[in-house]
């Protein structure tokens, strides 16, 4: 079985300060990494291919540092990995982006299957596997949670809000995944060495023709929500919860 | 002309979508539609009528049995031809967040997800959602012409008014079968306990050691008179509570007057759930804890030393 896993590299959340004075982001600077839904795709993809022999390609589109960044994915398991970098693709939106991305699985040509996270760690605008699936005319299902590969077929468990549904689904398809799916594995010393030997290629429009870059996505403001909290700690449990119920009362929260 | 079409699978969010959708079709001068799919979809126009919408594209094909992306993009794409669509409102439900970029690509339109505000500005769509992982939110505007936008499913509440009588279209869809097809539908355990709606809401994270402790969260919910959530592993992964008292950026968004912390670290995919709540108390032994610069009141403590004597001084409290 082969399979794509389309991935994004974002910057670590963890780390965004906000500036008091603007509640500005303060993106400079900070750590790129892949997102949790894009490891799990990736971790899966290795899974089924473990279980079913086959290949894994790791696709990015995104900043020069991929060129670091992707070595994570090589490290976990992907046989090999494309990373489109150049100038010319920076700046598009969604639509832009899953344009890209299918001229670049088009390249890469034979799939079964084409996995990616539900969303992206940053936005989780879940915009780019749907689209991805429209410009490819493939099948798809989301939100999905397990994966069984039948013959000739795949059976995704979707987790939906009232309800799971297990479907059978004819390959080639695209399938996006939540967390829940898999704990993806962290990479031996000796798998981050041998990544450093896989095939990296770095497409621009040379390879996979150009893309207009411009985004329909005009951003107005992004800003953090105004949080006003009062941050009275207490340290000794008795003292806090005392003086906690006696706030609470005082507020009038407590009453039914 | 133009106009605006609405549809959600989810028959109150259309409902709250028209409430909404009416307002902007008044402030833009534009007609309002909704898209009713599959065999009962014609019994759901006077509803749609009576909240709104002026026309009613109503279809039916047997490809739309089973809710596929693919298949309703294409229905919508066609529909929102017929009408002269230039904006397509969606719930932003799991289905929802498929079909709309699946819609805006056929449609080369511009798409947002998630969105938890719509406004006209300067004649503009101007729409806000969470960005960078919740820790802020973005307010954007999309330059297409033709733009798909989908709602967080709740956010509106259905109210009728508007057109009291509207207008049936049925419409001929041309599907193509696709390549799934539904094995088996098993319905989620719901606890009944609307966590959206709580007034006051108890919050439980990894910090709870075992399932069987969370009678000792029950307890106090009781002594308080609310309901008990939790931060997403505990519902998705361990299954301890029903996914549906999940709280937080994939589950639920909860504005209690009252939210209690209890061995959450304060992540910002659960935190952004409860940001709306009047006060906030956290229990954390980690006294470095995020949730303690979210709280008006913290207590560095372990929650099964504080968690029964509250319960006691509540009680005692009468």
């Amino acid at each position: 079985m082969n399979i794509i896993v389309c991935m994004k590299q974002v910057v670590d959340l963890e780390q965004i300060r906000i500036k008091p004075s603007t509640r500005e982001p303060v993106l400079e600077g900070l750590p790129v990494m892949f997102g949790d839904f894009d490891k799990c795709a990736l971790e899966e993809a290795v899974r089924l291919k473990e279980e079913h022999g086959g290949k894994v390609t790791a696709v990015a589109a995104g900043s020069a540092k991929l060129k670091d960044t992707i070595k994570e994915a090589l490290a976990i398991g992907a046989d090999e990995a494309v990373i489109l970098t150049d100038e010319a693709f920076q700046g598009s939106d969604a639509m832009g982006s899953a344009r890209l991305l299918a001229k670049a699985i088009e390249k890469i040509g034979e799939y079964d299957l084409i996995l990616m996270g539900d969303g992206s760690a940053d936005n989780y605008s879940g915009e780019v596997p749907p689209r991805v699936g429209e410009v490819l005319g493939l099948p798809q299902a989301g939100c999905v949670r397990e994966v069984k590969v039948l013959d000739g077929a795949l059976q995704v468990t979707r987790d939906l809000e009232d309800a799971l549904e297990v479907v059978e689904m004819d390959l080639p398809a695209l399938v996006s995944v939540t967390t829940e799916i898999n704990i993806p594995r962290l990479p031996a010393l000796t798998d981050i060495l041998k990544a450093g030997r896989k095939a990296l290629h770095t497409w621009g429009p040379d390879e996979v023709g150009a893309i207009p870059a411009a985004s329909v996505v005009e951003v107005l403001s992004n800003l953090a929500p105004v949080q006003d909290r009062k941050e009275i700690i207490f340290e000794n449990i008795e003292e806090g919860l005392t003086e906690v119920v006696k706030a609470l009362e005082g507020e009038g929260v407590l009453e039914r | 002309m133009s106009g605006i079409l609405v549809y959600s699978e989810a028959a109150q969010t259309a409902l709250g979508l028209l409430t909404k959708g009416r307002q902007l079709a008044d402030e833009l001068g534009q007609p309002l539609s909704v898209v009713l799919l599959g065999e009962d979809a014609a019994k759901r126009a006077e509803d749609a009528f009576a909240h709104g919408a002026g026309q009613a594209f109503v279809g039916d094909d047997p490809h739309l049995a089973v809710f596929q992306a693919q298949t309703y993009a294409a229905a919508l794409a066609q529909i929102a031809a017929q009408a002269q669509a230039d904006l397509v409102l969606i719930g932003s439900t799991r289905r929802g967040r498929e079909l709309a970029p699946r819609l805006a690509q056929r449609l080369e339109a511009g798409c947002a997800t998630d969105v938890t505000n719509l406004s006209i500005q300067d004649g503009r769509l101007v729409t806000e959602r969470r960005a960078l992982g919740g820790k802020t939110i973005s307010t954007e505007t999309l330059t297409s012409s033709q733009q798909v936008i989908a709602v967080m499913p709740k956010l509106y509440e259905a109210e009728p008014g508007g057109a009291e009588n509207g207008e049936v279209i049925e419409v001929s869809l041309v599907l193509e079968p696709t390549a799934t097809c539904l094995v088996e539908r098993k319905p989620k355990e719901t606890g009944g306990v609307d966590i959206e709606g709580a007034e006051i809401l108890i919050g439980v994270g990894r910090g709870l050691d075992n399932e069987e402790d969370l009678k000792l969260i029950q307890e106090l919910a009781d002594a308080l008179g609310g309901a008990v959530g939790c931060s997403r592993p505990l519902s998705y992964e361990y299954h301890w509570l029903p996914d549906d008292r999940t709280i937080g950026l994939s589950g639920n968004i909860c504005s209690p007057r009252l939210y209690i912390a209890l061995g959450l670290s304060g992540q910002i995919q659960h935190t952004v759930g409860i940001m709306d709540s009047d006060v906030i108390v956290a229990i954390n032994k980690d006294k470095s804890a995020p949730i303690f610069k979210m709280a008006d009141y913290g207590i560095v403590g372990d929650l099964y030393e504080a968690v029964p004597k509250l319960v006691d001084m509540l009680k005692t409290r009468g």
